[in-house]
């Protein structure tokens, strides 16, 4: 006997993330889902913002790894309140644990939330967390050809940080084709180009992205 | 490389359904896959054979419908597939696209005794 199911394996998931909007919503937050790559610079992004953002937005960080806690005791080193999220060898954070994390924290206060995704451009694109923004960033170092490579995450993201941009002279780094093929996928992408080593192209995040938050309020 | 937790959650579908019909076994269970999902077939195969073991879906044949990635111009409201990740409507030019098919990871059926 042939039974109908129609139901999406992602479901379970959103409806975590649509409970996770709730949250947020409520809370008055802004929530941004940070995506990268392992060593494109999640954690210096982070660092940077909540620097830019320093008098302006409180922030809070939900810090996604395999293992460890390098990355969160750097950044509340910053004096923001972190809480890390270990997800013992799964590559992606699904919107239960950001669920927990959110109910765990204290967030009196707190303006932006930031989860740094695990690093890694396939999986996170296909989980739901109830973010207000999806961001990626890419670091000159990957290589132009990446949106081909990992079209769903590239398509999917609401902003691209291009990172590194410091390092374009050693290499052959293409802005133009990179610009070209992303906005095939993903015409409405915001893309900004900065070093989170030198702090160049930071200030107009900054300031675009505390516009995206006062908006919202 | 998500694999993993993605074939539990399609076991759990399958289960709920299975047990809501008073099912026996699942002999079959009916895919759908977009293109555009990062899922690979061969992947959620090798992690349900091993987690539906002791299940009423253990041994179950996992059968998957391809679908292609299709959008339709919000412009000009024709329908296209996607080729090489280029969104443009091939008619219109235009960029206001929406995703119809091809991003899906869904249980259609399940097969039951």
């Amino acid at each position: 006997m042939e039974i109908e199911v129609l139901e999406g394996v992602f479901d379970a998931n959103e409806i975590i993330a649509k409970e996770n909007r709730a949250l947020i919503e409520d809370g008055g937050l802004f929530m941004m889902n940070l995506m990268a790559s392992p060593g494109a610079g999640k954690t210096s992004f982070i660092m940077r913002t909540i620097k830019g953002l320093e008098g302006k937005v409180s922030v809070a960080v939900i810090e996604g790894d395999i293992a460890g806690k390098v990355d969160s005791e750097r950044i509340a080193g910053a004096g923001v309140p972190t809480i890390q999220i270990n997800t013992g060898g799964s590559c992606h954070l699904e919107a239960k644990q950001v669920n927990t994390a959110l109910n765990r924290m204290d967030l009196s206060g707190v303006e932006l939330v930031i989860v740094e995704n695990v690093g890694n451009l396939v999986c996170p694109a296909e989980f739901k967390l109830g973010e207000d923004l999806k961001v990626m960033i890419l670091s000159v170092a990957e290589g132009d050809d990446k949106p081909l490579k990992y079209p769903l995450m590239f398509s999917e993201s609401h902003v691209l940080i291009v990172n590194k941009i410091d390092l374009i002279p050693h290499t052959d780094f293409d802005m133009e084709r990179l610009e070209e093929t992303v906005r095939k996928m993903n015409p409405h992408v915001e893309i900004f180009k900065l070093s989170c080593r030198t702090g160049e192209g930071i200030e107009c995040w900054i300031d675009w992205l505390e516009k995206r938050i006062r908006e919202k309020q | 490389m998500h694999e993993m937790s993605v074939t539990e959650n399609m076991l759990d579908v399958v289960l709920r359904h299975a047990a809501r019909n008073g099912a026996d076994r699942v002999t079959r269970i009916n895919l759908v896959l977009g293109e555009f999902s990062t899922v690979m077939e061969a992947s959620v195969q090798f992690y349900f054979d091993i987690i539906s073991k002791d299940t009423v879906a253990e041994g179950a044949e996992l059968n998957f419908r391809k679908t292609k990635l299709i959008a339709s111009c919000s412009d000009c409201g024709s329908e296209f597939e996607v080729v090489e990740y280029d969104f443009t409507c091939p008619s219109c030019k235009g960029s206001e696209t929406e995703i119809i098919s091809g991003r899906e990871f869904q249980v259609e059926s399940i097969e039951i005794k």
